[in-house]
C-alpha cells in the first residue's frame, strides 16, 4: 500500500509539473460551460419584423403594439408592399407580417358571429431555418393571442425549461464530453508517453504488477475529474440557474460511474497506441467525434437516420447525457434513469475487463 | 569559388559569441577553415558545438562577433549561406517513405538544381556507389549504413563549396564508417570543404585539422599529429581527455 | 541465489520481426562477476537480446537463463533480480534526482537508505544536485542517475544497453571506471556498445553484426589470434594511396584508419618493394610500419571473411 501511494504521488507530480496541461484540464470545462451558457445559444432572439398594412385599424394597431413590445421580436416599422423583397434581401427584416386588405372587416365579422378567417400572411427569410421556424412560431403565438376567445386555438406549455434556454441542454452534453477528454485522452497519453520514453520498459522489468502501475496512473486523473465535476455542477447551479432539483446524489453517482468508464477507455487506447500522437488521434477519432455527432449532445437521436440510431447506442456518452438531462433538468427520480445507469455500469465493467486483459507485462 | 573569395579561407570567424540570457553558449571563438580542408569540430557534451554550427549554417544569429562562410556574412547573409552549403545530420537525413530517387529529386529541387542536371548527377553518383539498382527502393527499407552514405550524396547534390556533417557516422559499423570517410576524402580531394563533428575520437585522426571546444571556448586547434605531439599523447582520445577533463558544463 | 556459475546463459536464441532476422541462432555465456561486452553497430541485435534477457520479449527459438532462472518460465523471479538500463536514458525528466531515486526504490520494494552503500560511489557525485530535475542534467549526470536507479535494489545481474552512446569520451571513460567499481562488488554486468574502443574495458566480448555473433573471446586473445600481418601506411596523397593499394594483388585488404591507412598483407607481400613502387607512382613521404591490430581491425577482418 505504501508503494501504491508512492506511485500515486509520482503520477500527481507529473500532472502538477505539467502546469499548462493541468490548467487546460481545469479551465476547459469552465470555459465551455460559460461559452455555451452565455455566448453560444441556439435560441432565436430579436427576430426583425416589419408589417405591411394596406389599411390601418384599431385591431391592427393593437397587433403591432404587441409585436413591438415582445422581447423576442424587434419591430422595424411599416413598409409598402413592393418593398417586401428589398427588406428581406437586405436583412433589414427576418419576417414580414402582411395584413389582408379586408382584415378589419373579417375580424369584425369573426368577432360578432365567429365565422370567416381573419388572415395574416407571414413572409419569412428562410435562409436560416432556425430563425424562420422559431420566428414563425413567435409570430403566430403573439398574433393569435389577441384572439383568446378562439376555441380552436392550441395552447402550448413548455415544461421543465420554460424559457427553452439552450444551456440546459448543453450542460449534460459538455459533461459527457469533458470527462472523456480529461480521463480518456490524458490517461492514454500519459501511459503511452512512458512507452515512448522507455520508462515503461523499466517499470515492466520490476517485480511490481502491471495492475498496480495502471491503477496508480488512474487515481490522479480520477481526482482531477472530480474537481471538474464539482466546478461544473457549481457553475450549472449558481450561474446558469439549473435547478439540479434534489437529485444531487444521483447525479454524482452516475457521473462517477461515467468517470471510471472514461478512464477504462483511456486505458484501452493506451494498450493499442504505441506513440502519443497515435493515442491522441485515436482518442479524438474514436471518442470525441461520436460524442459530438452521435450522443444526442448536438443533434437529437430521434432525428438521426435509422442506420445511425443503433450506432449511437454504443456511444457511452449517449446514455450518460440522457441520464443527466433527466436528472438535472427534469428532476427525475433515480428509477427513471435505471436503464441508462445499468447500461453504463455494464459498459464500464466490460471496457475495464478488456483494457486490463489487453495490458500485457511483455512487449509486442 | 565565389568571385569575392579573395582569400584561401572558406570559413573565417572572429570572436563569434552566442548568449542565451546570462548563459554564454559560444564564447568568443575565432578560427579559419581552408578551402578543401577536412576540419574536425570536436568538443565535450554541451561545449557549444551545435550552437556554433547553427550560426555557421545561417540558422541562428550571433550575439556578437563576425564571420564569413563561403564568402557570405554570417550576420547579414544567412539566407545566402544556406544556399551555398550542404548539411547532413545523424538525426535527420532522408525521408523514409520516399524512394532513393525521390529523395534526391526533392533535396536537389530544394537547392534549386534544374531537373536535367539533377537526374544526370544523381544517376552518376548512384553508379559510383554501385547503387543504381536501388534507386526506386524506399529509403526506410535500406540498412542504416546505406542511408548515411545516401544522405551524404544528397547533401552534396547541389555541389556546395562546403558540407557540414553533424555526427554523420553514429551507430554505423566500422566498414561502412570507413566507406563513409572515403567519400569524404574523395569530396575533399575534389575541392569540397568538409566541416565535421563526431564522438568517435579515432575519426578525429582523419581530419586535416581539428578544433576542440570546452565550455564554449576553443581550447586547441591544430593538425592531429601536432596535437598529439603537443600533449605528448599517442591518440586523439588522450588529447581530448586531457583537454576536456576540466570541463564545467554538460548538455 | 542459485549456485549456477553462470550469470547469463544464452542458447541458440533466434528472433525475427516480420522478414527481418534480428537475432540468428545466438549463444553466449556470462560468468559471475565479469563484465561482458556486446559490441556491434546499430542493427546487430543488441537491444533485442537485452529485451529477451530482461523478460520483456519472448524469443522465437532457443533458451536463456539469467541468474540460473529461465527467462520464460521464471520471468517474475528474474524481474526482481536484474537491473536494467534501456537504450535511452529512461528517467522521468520532470522529477528531481531524489524523486527518481525514491520512485525506483519503491518500484523494487526497497528504500534508498537500505542499499545506499552499493550506489554511494556513483550517487554521491550527483547527490549535491538532488533537487534538480532529471531533464536538466548533463549527459554524464543523467548517466550516473540512470545507473544509480538501476542499482538501487541491489540486483545480481546488471543489463546496460548502450549506456555510453552519444556521450563524450571523458564521460564514457568515467562510466567504465564506475562499472569496474561495481564489478569489484561482485556484480555481473552485460553491457552493449557501438564504440569498439570500449572493448578493452570488458573481460569478455562478443562482436556482433546484423543478428550474428562473429566471435566471442577476451579482448586480448581476440587481437592475438588475428592472423596476417597488418601495416599502417601513409603518404602525401592519401586518397590516391587508397586506390593504388587496392589495385595491388599483394595487398589483401586496405582501408582508411585516420592519419594512416591500414593494410592487410597478402601473398608475397614485400614492404620495401611496395614503398618503391608507390614512390614511382608519384607518392611522396611514404611511411610504412607494422602494427598490432585493434578490435576494429579484428571486426573488419571478421566481417570481410563473412561476405
Amino acid at each position: 500500500m505504501r508503494g501504491f501511494l508512492k506511485f500515486v504521488k509520482k503520477e500527481t507530480l507529473h500532472i502538477l509539473r505539467d502546469s499548462r496541461t493541468m490548467l487546460i484540464a481545469l479551465l476547459m470545462p469552465v470555459v465551455q460551460i460559460l461559452l455555451f451558457g452565455f455566448a453560444i445559444s441556439t435560441e432565436v432572439n430579436n427576430v426583425n419584423v416589419a408589417v405591411v398594412v394596406p389599411k390601418w385599424s384599431e385591431d391592427i394597431r393593437q397587433c403591432v403594439t404587441k409585436l413591438a413590445a415582445n422581447p423576442y421580436t424587434t419591430y422595424k416599422g411599416s413598409i409598402a408592399e413592393h418593398d417586401i423583397d428589398r427588406y428581406l434581401r437586405s436583412g433589414h427584416a427576418d419576417a414580414i407580417v402582411f395584413f389582408a386588405h379586408d382584415y378589419d372587416n373579417i375580424i369584425q365579422q369573426w368577432k360578432t358571429n365567429a365565422t370567416g378567417n381573419p388572415s395574416k400572411q407571414f413572409i419569412m427569410d428562410a435562409s436560416n431555418t432556425n430563425v424562420a421556424q422559431a420566428g414563425a412560431g413567435y409570430l403566430s403565438n403573439i398574433l393569435t393571442g389577441e384572439l383568446q376567445q378562439s376555441a380552436s386555438l392550441v395552447e402550448t406549455h413548455m415544461l421543465f425549461n420554460p424559457q427553452m434556454k439552450s444551456a440546459f441542454n448543453f450542460v449534460p452534453g459538455i459533461m459527457g464530453m469533458v470527462f472523456i477528454l480529461i480521463c480518456a485522452i490524458l490517461t492514454s497519453v500519459s501511459i503511452v508517453r512512458e512507452k515512448e520514453t522507455g520508462t515503461m520498459d523499466v517499470l515492466l522489468v520490476s517485480p511490481v504488477r502491471p495492475l498496480n502501475i495502471i491503477l496508480a496512473k488512474l487515481v490522479p486523473y480520477f481526482a482531477l475529474s472530480c474537481i471538474n465535476l464539482t466546478s461544473i455542477l457549481l457553475l450549472a447551479h449558481y450561474m446558469l440557474e439549473i435547478p439540479l432539483t434534489g437529485n444531487l446524489a444521483s447525479i454524482i453517482i452516475v457521473s462517477l460511474v461515467y468517470l471510471v468508464l472514461s478512464l477504462s477507455l483511456g486505458l484501452l487506447v493506451s494498450t493499442v497506441a504505441k506513440t502519443q500522437v497515435v493515442a491522441l488521434l485515436v482518442s479524438a477519432a474514436v471518442m470525441l467525434m461520436p460524442i459530438v455527432m452521435l450522443s444526442g449532445m448536438m443533434f437529437p437521436i430521434e432525428n438521426m437516420p435509422a442506420v445511425l440510431q443503433p450506432v449511437s447506442a454504443i456511444v457511452p456518452a449517449r446514455w450518460y447525457i440522457d441520464a443527466m438531462r433527466k436528472l438535472m433538468i427534469q428532476g427525475a427520480p433515480f428509477g427513471l434513469i435505471m436503464k441508462d445507469f445499468v447500461i453504463l455500469v455494464v459498459m464500464t465493467l466490460g471496457l475495464l475487463t478488456v483494457a486490463l486483459k489487453n495490458f500485457k507485462d511483455k512487449l509486442e | 569559388m565565389k568571385a569575392n573569395d579573395t582569400t584561401q579561407y572558406i570559413i573565417q570567424v572572429k570572436e563569434l559569441t552566442k548568449q542565451f540570457g546570462t548563459f554564454t553558449a559560444v564564447d568568443h571563438i575565432s578560427f579559419n577553415v581552408k578551402c578543401g580542408e577536412i576540419f574536425g569540430f570536436l568538443g565535450a557534451n554541451g561545449a557549444g558545438k551545435t550552437t556554433a554550427m547553427r550560426m555557421l549554417c545561417g540558422l541562428s544569429y550571433p550575439t556578437s562577433g563576425s564571420g564569413t562562410v563561403a564568402g557570405f556574412d554570417v550576420v547579414k547573409e544567412g539566407e545566402k549561406i544556406k544556399r551555398h552549403i550542404g548539411y547532413m545530420s545523424q538525426r535527420f537525413s532522408l525521408y523514409d517513405d520516399l524512394t532513393v530517387m525521390e529523395n534526391m529529386e526533392l533535396f536537389g529541387g530544394i537547392y534549386g538544381v534544374k531537373s536535367r542536371p539533377l537526374r544526370e548527377r544523381a544517376t552518376s553518383m548512384l553508379e559510383r556507389l554501385d547503387f543504381q539498382g536501388e534507386k526506386d527502393t524506399l529509403v526506410g527499407s535500406l540498412p542504416l549504413g546505406w542511408k548515411q552514405k545516401l544522405a551524404f550524396v544528397v547533401a552534396t547534390l547541389h555541389q556546395p563549396d562546403i558540407v557540414f556533417l553533424d555526427e554523420p557516422t553514429g551507430g554505423v559499423d566500422p566498414i561502412t564508417r570507413r566507406q563513409f570517410w572515403e567519400m569524404i576524402y574523395e569530396a575533399s580531394s575534389q575541392g569540397t570543404t568538409i566541416f565535421v563533428t563526431t564522438h568517435y575520437m579515432d575519426e578525429a585522426e582523419y581530419c586535416h585539422r581539428v578544433s576542440m571546444m570546452v565550455d564554449g571556448k576553443i581550447k586547441a586547434l591544430d593538425s592531429p599529429q601536432n596535437l598529439k605531439k603537443q600533449f605528448d599523447a599517442t591518440s586523439m582520445d588522450e588529447v581530448f581527455r586531457t583537454i576536456a577533463r576540466g570541463a564545467q558544463r554538460g548538455d | 541465489m542459485s549456485t549456477n556459475p553462470l550469470a547469463i546463459e544464452v542458447n541458440n536464441i533466434s528472433k525475427s520481426y516480420g522478414t527481418i532476422m534480428a537475432l540468428d541462432n545466438v549463444s553466449l555465456s556470462v560468468k559471475r562477476g565479469e563484465i561482458f561486452g556486446l559490441i556491434g553497430p546499430d542493427g546487430a541485435g543488441k537491444t533485442t537480446l537485452f529485451k529477451i534477457l530482461v523478460t520483456l520479449l519472448n524469443a522465437d527459438a532457443g533458451t536463456a537463463l539469467v541468474d540460473g532462472l529461465d527467462v520464460v518460465k521464471d520471468y517474475r523471479k528474474i524481474r526482481s533480480r536484474v537491473g536494467y538500463m534501456p537504450g535511452k536514458f529512461s528517467l522521468y525528466p520532470d522529477l528531481s534526482i531524489e524523486e527518481n531515486m525514491e520512485f525506483f526504490a519503491t518500484l523494487f520494494g526497497v528504500t534508498v537508505e537500505q542499499n545506499y552503500d552499493l550506489v554511494a560511489p556513483i550517487y554521491k557525485q550527483i547527490e549535491p544536485f538532488k533537487k534538480r530535475r532529471a531533464g536538466r542534467l548533463s549527459g554524464g549526470m543523467k548517466q550516473k542517475l540512470a545507473l544509480s536507479c538501476a542499482l538501487i535494489h541491489k540486483p545480481s545481474v546488471l543489463f546496460l544497453d548502450e549506456p555510453t552512446t552519444g556521450v563524450d569520451s571523458v564521460s564514457r571513460s568515467e562510466f567504465w571506471d564506475m562499472l569496474h567499481g561495481l564489478k569489484q562488488q561482485g556484480l555481473s554486468i552485460l553491457v552493449s556498445t557501438p564504440y569498439m574502443d570500449e572493448a578493452s574495458r570488458c573481460d569478455h566480448i562478443a562482436l556482433c553484426n546484423s543478428g550474428h555473433v562473429l566471435d566471442i573471446d577476451t579482448p586480448q586473445h581476440m587481437v592475438e589470434k588475428f592472423d596476417g600481418a597488418l601495416y599502417a601506411i601513409k603518404s602525401s596523397h592519401m586518397f590516391k594511396l587508397l586506390k593504388d593499394l587496392r589495385s595491388l594483388n599483394t595487398v589483401s585488404n586496405c582501408y582508411t584508419a585516420g592519419e594512416y591507412h591500414h593494410l592487410l598483407a597478402g601473398n608475397s607481400f614485400d614492404a620495401k618493394q611496395l614503398v618503391q613502387k608507390l614512390t614511382t607512382q608519384g607518392h611522396k613521404d611514404v611511411e610504412l610500419k607494422g602494427i598490432v591490430p585493434d578490435i576494429e581491425d579484428v571486426f573488419i577482418k571478421l566481417l570481410s571473411n563473412e561476405s
